[in-house]
């Protein structure tokens, strides 16, 4: 009888010790799992840092003295590049956003500019960066709901208060990210215009591409 | 923009992948035996016509069936393993570069991003028709196509829908288990067809010596025809079964992946208006494309046996969901 209750009881232990095990390893692996996912953003996110430079340096070419408007983008871009966690990442990542969306509408103004290889190049590939940016920012959201979901719910949230599992930061979008056109400056009739280019580009720009 | 802030669902949906790779296996396992069963009795009746006076005995039969079995084994392993080169060589289609088709490639390069899947291989169809489909056993050997005319008939927004609806095929495991199906069913026909011809052929130059044969033969002989008939129909039948829920379940996940249901059905309604036929789809690999490659319209076989949901009925769930 007492070898009975014995058995009970280890098995019971063994069995629990297994489940917790299980929630352990799953946990740790909904922690890979966004930061293997939160890479996918960064390295989207260095692209755009470091193309950056390359096509302030075209627009000042044509466009020397718009100097707020570069200031702003080269600040932003430094502000993105010193972030720490995606929260503060994508705070400056938006700010980079605007203040590429205003040297995009400067950049306007200039005809000989806007018909530059270079810069549609460089524009093009910037909507494209913006573009994984939203996509890998989408994947990365999907997996930190995911893991603070387990965090924050019973049984799991035993094991991640014991291990000390801390909830993830999402990665927060702007707010109408493409809804609103920003329209700074007295240009008139081009302001309207001003969120088209990045969507044009990646159709038309795609092209001359291919014959280069 | 319907952009949600934070998605509400899994973008894999791991239930249906494991379902997906059971599904195969069992799949497959049918093949074997379903073949083996097949040839032993094909063996069986080219031994008659061979020599109609020989009586058959069981343990010959069962030696035959051994043979048939280790064949089909092989022939199963084999096959699995070359499907997606199978299906991949009859789409008529070739691999592009990010630079031969920049557009379409950063699609599928934004998606694979999007889904963290692998970035699968990029292919192009030369058809004017637009379709698309996606093979591969595993997102690692992955493989979406697109045709020509697709590419040229759709806009950007409504291309990346239907390749977040092969994307999400390949993710959860679809391709692996639609590829097999594929394979087994075009093979199945194949075999089906080669043995009418043979038993046909056969019976007339021999009908002299069909007398001769004893009760258990004629039994045999009876079976193997009843094999030769119906084996095109059940794969037909179990081609079906698999298809249809799928694509209901490919647009739902593609949506979850791409956020715009109604460039997804934007998209649908393009293709279905357009009526050109593609060229190099047939009934073993009609069911990996977005919508049915063979349409025949009005026809009541036709809808009878349609591998694919009425399209209609797709865009309507799809408007309700935008």
């Amino acid at each position: 009888m007492g070898i009975i209750i014995v058995i009970v009881v280890i098995v019971a232990v063994v069995l629990i010790g297994f489940i917790f095990v299980g929630m352990y390893n799953g946990l740790v692996r909904g922690r890979n799992r966004v930061r293997e996912a939160y890479s996918g953003i960064d390295v989207q996110l260095k692209r755009r840092v470091d193309l950056v430079p390359n096509l302030v340096e075209t627009v000042k070419g044509y466009a020397a003295h718009e100097r707020g408007t570069f200031e702003a983008v080269t600040k932003a871009r430094a502000m993105l590049q010193q972030a720490s966690g995606p929260a503060e990442a994508a705070q400056a990542n938006n700010m980079l956003t605007n203040t590429l969306r205003s040297l995009f509408a400067v950049a306007e103004a200039y005809p000989q500019l806007q018909a530059a290889q270079n810069f549609r190049e460089l524009q093009s590939e910037l909507s494209d960066i913006e573009e994984k940016i939203a996509f890998a920012r989408q994947f990365y959201n999907t997996n930190v709901l995911d893991y603070n979901n387990r965090i924050g719910t019973i049984p799991t949230s035993v094991i991640a208060g014991m291990f000390g599992f801390a909830p993830e930061q999402f990665f927060e979008a702007q707010e109408a990210d493409r809804a609103v056109p920003r329209v700074d400056f007295g240009a008139g009739g081009s302001a309207p215009a001003a969120p088209a280019p990045p969507a044009d580009t990646t159709t038309t720009g795609g092209t001359p591409g291919t014959s280069s | 923009m319907t952009m949600a802030e934070v998605p509400h669902e899994r973008v894999l949906v791991y239930d249906r992948i494991g379902s997906n790779k059971r599904s195969t296996i069992l799949l497959m396992l049918g093949f074997i035996v379903f073949t083996a069963l097949f040839f032993t009795a094909l063996a069986t009746i080219i031994g008659y016509y061979a020599d109609p006076s020989a009586d058959i005995h069981s343990d010959t039969v069962i030696r035959i069936a051994i043979a048939a079995a280790l064949i089909a084994t092989g022939v199963g392993v084999i096959m699995y393993y070359a499907s997606t080169a199978a299906v991949l060589l009859i789409s008529g289609g070739h691999e592009v570069t990010k630079e031969e088709e920049p557009e379409l490639y950063r699609i599928v390069e934004n998606l694979s991003i999007g889904s963290g899947l692998p970035m699968p291989h990029v292919w192009v169809v030369e058809d004017p028709a637009p379709n698309a489909f996606a093979t591969g056993r595993n997102p690692q050997l992955a493989h979406v196509a697109a045709t020509r005319g697709l590419m040229d008939k759709l806009d950007k927004r409504e291309l990346q829908a239907v390749m977040a609806h092969e994307m999400s095929h390949v993710g959860n495991y679809d391709t692996r288990m639609m590829t097999t199906v594929a394979v087994v069913v075009g093979l199945t026909a194949l075999i089906a067809d080669l043995l009418l011809r043979f038993t046909f052929y056969g019976s007339g130059s021999r009908s002299s010596n069909r007398d001769k044969g004893n009760g258990a033969t004629q039994i045999i002989l009876v079976i193997a025809i009843i094999f030769v008939i119906i084996s095109p129909i059940i794969a037909t039948i179990m081609q079906l079964a698999l298809s249809r829920q799928r694509e209901y379940l490919a647009d739902a996940s593609g949506v979850l992946l791409n956020r715009d249901p109604d460039a997804l059905a934007d998209a649908l309604e393009k293709i279905s208006a357009d009526p050109t036929p593609l060229q190099h789809a047939n009934k073993a690999t009609a069911p990996l494309y977005i919508a049915n490659p063979l349409t025949e319209h009005g026809s009541f076989l036709n809808n009878l046996f349609n591998t694919h949901p009425p399209i209609q009925e797709r865009i309507k769930i799809l408007r309700a969901m935008g």
